[in-house]
């Protein structure tokens, strides 16, 4: 069975700040990290893996240095690991990321029967590049998905819902997005993390992909951010004191005040 | 701030780096439960297998890394910054597994250690009885030859990894005419006829630990499981003092490291009297020793696992020396450490105690820092001896 796990490399925002001058993201000195909706989906891949062999590439897109996620993907066990990186590729929305992403997929050498993303990046957290890949490459997805077992002719998928899960049949190939409930990334091997440090991981660039050059980076994006900004604190806030009974008595009281209630 | 250059290798840092990891993602979380209830880190074990840490003082012809006992020391340190109870349930299977090293032959090796080196069996030595601590010489488990195995006959006590390791190198006597040289080692599997476990016994410290009798009546051994030759145990035992010391020197330098973090960490948030308490310079001074102690035990256990894996054959007075003074240094700096967390450092909430209460055993298992002494002051002796003229 081959495996492709998207993965992408985000900054780790336990340790982001905003500047709050400019409401921009201080970027600087933040170290990178898988993005950990995506260590979901890669620990999904391993699963399946272990139980049914096959082989798991990992594919990002986005700068040089994104190089960096691949080497760890790798060294928790995925076999191959490719990175769609070329200047022209810069400032794609999710439109133009599944675009190109797509392009690498069809690429691929084997037959891909299972593609996996995380539910959503926790920079963006747009959640539409596994769906956009889904339609580009034209394969049924299913999104929030805790598990997955192999089937006959391909997945059964429990998706999760607010009240509980969906259960799906889904004939391969097939794409999902993969919830946090699912699993939690196992820790590196030693032999991998030493190997991944001297594999060669290919970079796909517009060369090696051939786009339609009206689809990619910022010129081919159809969406553009307006405007970043940290959404203003209201400190207007009142806490109630006394015995919980006066407390909620009062609570009321302001919310009819309010016209809430 | 520059780190302090002992010139590990590309290898060496990265076990440091991802044991760092899997100390706080996996064991700080759990580890006040395991110590609390007394519960094997079976599953931490079994992870740090999967991560290929269980063979790392494997040949790699046997299936390990073969990263040397610096390599090895180094694992050990970084798991004892998070629990030494967690860490000693990972040495000992080295441990249980250096007579086999040292003296197993080419057949015991390939059988035994590569299951080891996978982390798919575990390991425990077995030499301690109600009447041998200390003094080796005085095992009284027999092992009688009888046709093509032998009989084993006595009750071993406080073995470390006792009823969770499936491979136990044992030491019984042979020719109890001969003393000393008439003590042979063995390898004992799990579920050989007549073994059997006594009771788990409830501790002080390390509690994560599995600390177990072992029960041998009329225990049934091939003879082929005899390590070297009869008579060689007391020697095998020796010789895996010389080198699995320094790993409890690591236990004691990761268990201070850790000690040391926990305590300037609290220092500089705790506000008395309107300031960090590490403001106070006799605060400073206080954590300056606790440095200078941590420091200085790394240095020489770090030195020892050089001068072993450098291939030097008589390193008995440098591991004695760095188990000794490293499990001191633990001893000393955690009940420092929770001097400076005060009446924080005494409640059960906090890491503080159990660190201090954890530290004690470095002192007393692998031979008492009083044997150690005794092992150092021996070697002087002999050194001495040999410069005369």
């Amino acid at each position: 069975m081959n495996i492709v796990v998207c993965i992408k490399q985000v900054p780790d925002s336990d340790k982001v700040t905003i500047d709050r001058e400019t409401n921009r993201l201080n970027r600087a000195g933040v170290p990178s990290i898988i993005n950990p909706f995506d260590e979901n989906a890669l620990e999904m891949a391993l699963q399946l893996k272990d139980k049914h062999g096959g082989k798991i590439t990992v594919i990002s897109m986005g700068p040089p240095q994104a190089e960096e996620a691949l080497r760890t993907a790798l060294s928790h066990g995925a076999d191959e690991a490719i990175l769609i990186s070329d200047r022209k590729f810069g400032g794609a929305d999710t439109w133009a990321t599944s675009y190109t992403i797509t392009l690498a997929l069809k690429k691929l050498a084997d037959p891909v029967d299972l593609i996996l993303f995380g539910k959503q990046a926790i920079d963006g957290d747009t959640a539409q590049v596994g769906p956009g890949v889904a339609h580009f490459f034209g394969v049924p997805m299913i999104t929030y998905a805790k598990s997955c077992e192999v089937t006959e002719n391909g997945f059964r998928v429990q998706q999760v819902t607010d009240h509980g899960y969906n259960v799906w049949d889904v004939e391969k190939p097939a794409a999902l997005t993969v919830v946090k409930e699912a699993n939690q990334l196992r820790m590196p091997s030693l032999k991998k993390k030493m190997a991944a440090k001297k594999a060669e991981i290919p970079v796909w660039g517009a060369e090696q992909l051939q786009p339609d050059e009206t689809k990619i980076g910022l010129s081919g994006s159809p969406t553009k951010v307006n405007k970043v900004f940290a959404p203003p604190v209201k400190l207007n806030k009142e806490i109630l004191s006394g015995e919980p009974a006066d407390m909620v008595k009062e609570l009321i009281y302001k919310l009819r005040e309010k016209k809430v209630l | 701030m520059g780190e302090i250059n002992y010139g590990l290798t590309e290898e060496q840092l990265e076990i440091r780096a991802m044991l760092d990891e899997f100390g706080k993602e996996r064991i700080v979380p759990v580890r006040a439960e395991l110590d609390e209830k007394g519960i094997f880190p079976s599953a931490l074990l079994k992870e740090l297998a999967q991560m290929d840490m269980m063979g790392l003082y494997i040949d790699e012809a046997y299936g390990g890394m073969g990263v040397g006992h610096l390599g090895f020391c180094i694992a050990v340190e970084t798991l004892s910054k998070y629990c030494i109870g967690v860490s000693v349930s990972y040495a000992a299977n080295a441990l249980g597994a250096d007579p086999i090293i040292i003296g197993g032959s080419e057949e015991q090796k390939k059988k035994y250690l590569s299951p080891l080196a996978s982390g798919e069996k575990w390991a425990a030595f077995g030499l301690t009885e109600p009447n041998a601590g200390s003094d080796a010489g005085g095992i009284a488990t027999t092992a009688v030859k009888k046709g093509d195995k032998y009989i084993l006959n006595g009750t071993k006590q406080w073995i470390t990894n006792g009823g969770e390791a499936d491979t136990y190198t044992i030491l019984a006597v042979t020719n109890k005419a001969k003393g000393a040289r008439g003590v042979s080692c063995f390898i004992v599997e799990k579920g050989m006829p007549g073994f059997s476990f006594g009771k788990k016994e409830d501790k002080l410290g390390i509690r994560a630990s599995a600390t177990r009798e072992l029960i041998f009546q009329d225990c049934e051994v091939p003879a082929e499981n005899l390590i070297a030759k009869e008579g060689m145990g007391f020697l095998l035992a020796m010789k895996t003092f010389d080198i699995s010391r320094p790993g409890i020197a690591a236990q004691g330098v990761g268990l201070a490291q850790g000690a040391l973090d926990m305590a300037v960490d609290y220092a500089r948030v705790r506000h008395q009297f309107g300031k960090p308490i590490i403001a106070n310079q006799g605060l400073q001074w206080m954590l300056a020793d606790m440095a200078m102690k941590v420091e200085t035990a790394r240095a020489i256990t770090y030195v020892a696992c050089n001068t072993i894996d450098g291939g030097e054959k008589d390193v008995s007075k440098i591991s004695a020396m760095c188990k000794c003074y490293a499990g001191d240094v633990a001893m000393s700096v955690t009940t420092d450490a929770l001097q400076v967390l005060g009446g924080y450092g005494f409640m059960k909430e906090y890491p503080a105690e159990k660190m201090m209460r954890d530290a004690k055993i470095l002192q007393i298992y692998e031979g008492t820092n009083q044997i150690q002494r005794d092992v150092i002051g021996a070697a002087l002796i002999k050194e001495y001896a040999s410069r005369a003229r």
